[in-house]
């Protein structure tokens, strides 16, 4: 009766500790540049060292430029940073992939695409969006500097178990309708810290018939709804997406290892701490229109009114500009960006390109796709998608976190209003403390770049 | 190990749900190696649209600049792991955070530095924020032991899972060496795993 959570958390966990936590073994250990260096430091005053560099591996993402990648960056805060991982991955005989290895990207793109994310593992990252990779049925989490050192230190971490909550999502999603939608829809109903102390596990047959860039979208934006993990049973689909990646066994090897992965699926009769069920039809390709990703609307539907609404609604849409009551469609927008781990795989590149493809950016759009890994990168190019994207009118850039959130060159200036496949509409979150994002998928990015205001990508496909 | 039972001092009231950690500390102030001035930045962009609006920040007001004790709404720390943002608030002086709810990893990391987060009911964090709104300078203690708030006269319920008030009030809130100790026992664990013993054949 047990769920996937169970047991993977039992085959994980060591012994109770005196404070009543439980210390979980870490299967993998993923860094990067931006919340690693003073976890290294904390090690070196303590005099210790890394336990396990064979269960540790390190790219460079959130500071990268996209536009020129030559060393050193234009940036020296930048450099610096770059500079501090390659020192400590070097000392410490940790694996990097770095901007000369071909398979650079962000770090929740490459695990997934090197196949060193694979069912049944524990992974912890100190990045939230670590939660993408329980789209394989790992359990999956962010965690902050500090535990950062714990798992370079021990491979453990000190941690309490999680309630499991299914949501299934039934029947087929119409066509413009994204696994982004369904997230968006999700965190619309259950909140943003709806999922604080939960797991969320997501399927039904929506969720079954979607690839693996689909329930990577769907696991990323799990925190945004305050679980701090989400994941999908493994399954046929997963096991053959991982079959003859590089960092996966091969032959009976891996046979071996895939009749564990499918025995790790929650049992039919699986007991849940609470149960949701969402109705693929009733989702709408869906915009945020707040500050906060739970505050999103169907395209088609007007924004809420303040008069009665906490006044949380009345600052967000006055933050943003919007009027309550009228469509979202319709907002004009100055920036398009297609990226980030939420959405810059390679189906994300090619949806958006179908919508592009035989277009042009609408004037005064500033447009940009950044891949979400070199390989990305390296595939889209061999499909020629860059060159739609750039006789489109859109750039094509280096592979990084980019504008998801503005720590490079590539930010927002003043009020700009972006159109965004990333996940987060924070305030400030794309580099200017004023600028705006409608969070939305990859195609309805592509369709409001086009035309040069939030539109739906139905009447375009 | 230094046991934290019992945090005394001012309040500093921040109202507002959903506070996410990129309004704590905004990504650009992460281009750093090290947590060191990071004070410097809390809530930046929030104090500059302030002062441009003509008004005044918390963390810039003048009663409250030697407050210890943050009180916040409903989900605060959400978004980012990032630990930059407890290590801001907590290099600005705080101690200790009461609030209606707070985002896990936030809460978690929070714990690190040995700055608490309590929760209190809505109802109670605004009447904490309204008392040290009208006197600034109440003293307010959060009892970790206990599980209460009291400002004035004013005492509450706050809760904590028991774990961490284990680990707070025990002085065992920094795992590392907790972590390292019977490690013969890890190693057991990680040799069973199908994907250890398979990358290591």
């Amino acid at each position: 009766m047990p769920t996937l959570f169970e047991k993977v958390w039992n085959a994980h966990s060591v012994r109770r500790l005196p404070t009543g936590q439980t210390q979980l073994f870490v299967g993998l250990h993923l860094v990067h540049e931006v919340t690693s260096p003073q976890a290294f430091d904390m090690l070196r005053l303590r005099g210790l060292g890394v336990r396990r560099p064979d269960r540790t591996i390190a790219t460079v993402d959130h500071i990268v430029p996209t536009r020129s990648q030559a060393r050193p960056f234009r940036d020296p805060l930048a450099e610096g940073m770059l500079d501090a991982l390659e020192r400590n991955c070097r000392e410490h005989g940790i694996e990097l992939l770095d901007l000369a290895s071909g398979r650079q990207g962000i770090v929740h793109v490459i695990g997934p695409e090197l196949g060193l994310t694979q069912p049944g593992m524990t992974i912890a990252c100190g990045d939230s969006h670590t939660s993408t990779h329980g789209a394989f049925g790992a359990l999956a989490f962010g965690i902050g500097t500090s535990q950062v050192r714990d798992v370079l230190a021990s491979q453990t971490l000190a941690l309490e178990p999680l309630k499991v909550r299914r949501i299934d999502v039934t029947g087929e999603l119409a066509p413009g309708v994204y696994a982004k939608d369904v997230i968006l829809a999700i965190i619309n109903r259950l909140g943003v810290d709806g999922g604080v102390g939960f797991a969320y596990e997501y399927g039904g047959d929506t969720i079954e018939r979607m690839s693996m860039d689909e329930r990577m979208t769907i696991c990323n934006m799990s925190i945004e709804g305050g679980a701090r993990i989400g994941y999908v049973n493994p399954d046929e689909t997963t096991i053959e997406y991982l079959r003859g990646r590089p960092r996966v066994p091969e032959g009976e090897a891996f046979e071996r290892l895939a009749a564990w992965w499918r025995s790790l699926a929650s049992d039919v009769d699986a007991t849940y701490d609470d149960r949701v069920e969402l109705k693929a039809a009733s989702i709408e390709p869906t915009v945020t229109w707040g500050t906060h990703p739970g505050q999103s609307v169907g395209v088609g539907q007007p924004l809420p009114t303040p008069g009665g609404a906490p006044a949380e609604v009345a600052d967000a849409l006055a933050f943003m500009g919007l009027e309550g009551g009228r469509p979202i469609q319709g907002t004009p927008v100055d920036v398009a960006f297609i990226g980030s781990c939420t959405n810059g795989r390679l189906s994300d590149l090619r949806e958006a390109a179908s919508v592009v493809r035989g277009r042009r950016v609408a004037s005064g759009v500033r447009a940009m796709v950044v891949p979400g890994s070199q390989q990305v990168a390296a595939a889209a190019e061999r499909e020629g998608l860059h060159e739609v994207f750039t006789s489109a009118g859109f750039e094509w850039r280096g592979a990084g976190c980019s504008m998801c959130l503005a720590m490079n060159e590539d930010r927002l200036t003043g009020r700009e209003l972006c159109a965004s496949s990333s996940n987060r509409n924070f305030r400030g979150r794309q580099g200017s403390p004023t600028g705006r994002t409608l969070l939305m998928s990859p195609a309805m990015v592509a369709a409001a770049a086009v035309a040069g205001e939030v539109t739906d990508v139905r009447r375009m496909l | 190990m230094t046991s934290i039972t019992r945090v005394e001092g001012r309040g500093l009231p921040l109202v507002g749900h959903n506070i996410d950690t990129d309004r704590i500390i905004p990504a650009r102030f992460l281009r750093t190696v090290s947590f060191d001035g990071l004070e410097a930045h809390v809530f930046a962009d929030d104090r500059a649209a302030a002062t441009a609006d003509g008004t005044v920040h918390p963390f810039d007001d003048a009663p409250y600049e030697t407050a210890s004790i943050l009180i916040v709404n409903e989900n605060f720390g959400c978004g980012s792991s990032r630990e930059h943002a407890p290590q801001a608030i907590y290099r600005r002086g705080i101690r200790a955070i009461v609030g209606e709810s707070f985002s896990e990893i936030f809460f978690g990391n929070s714990v690190m530095p040995g700055m608490p987060c309590v929760s209190v009911s809505a109802d109670h964090a605004a009447a904490l924020q309204a008392l040290v709104e009208r006197e600034p300078a109440t003293s307010i203690v959060v009892d970790i032991a206990a599980g209460t708030v009291t400002a004035g006269d004013l005492t509450v319920e706050a809760r904590l899972p028991a774990n961490a008030r284990e680990a707070l009030v025990t002085g065992a809130w920094d795992a590392t060496a907790l972590l390292l100790d019977r490690y013969d026992e890890v190693e057991r664990v990680a040799d069973a795993l199908p994907y250890i013993a398979a990358a290591s054949r």
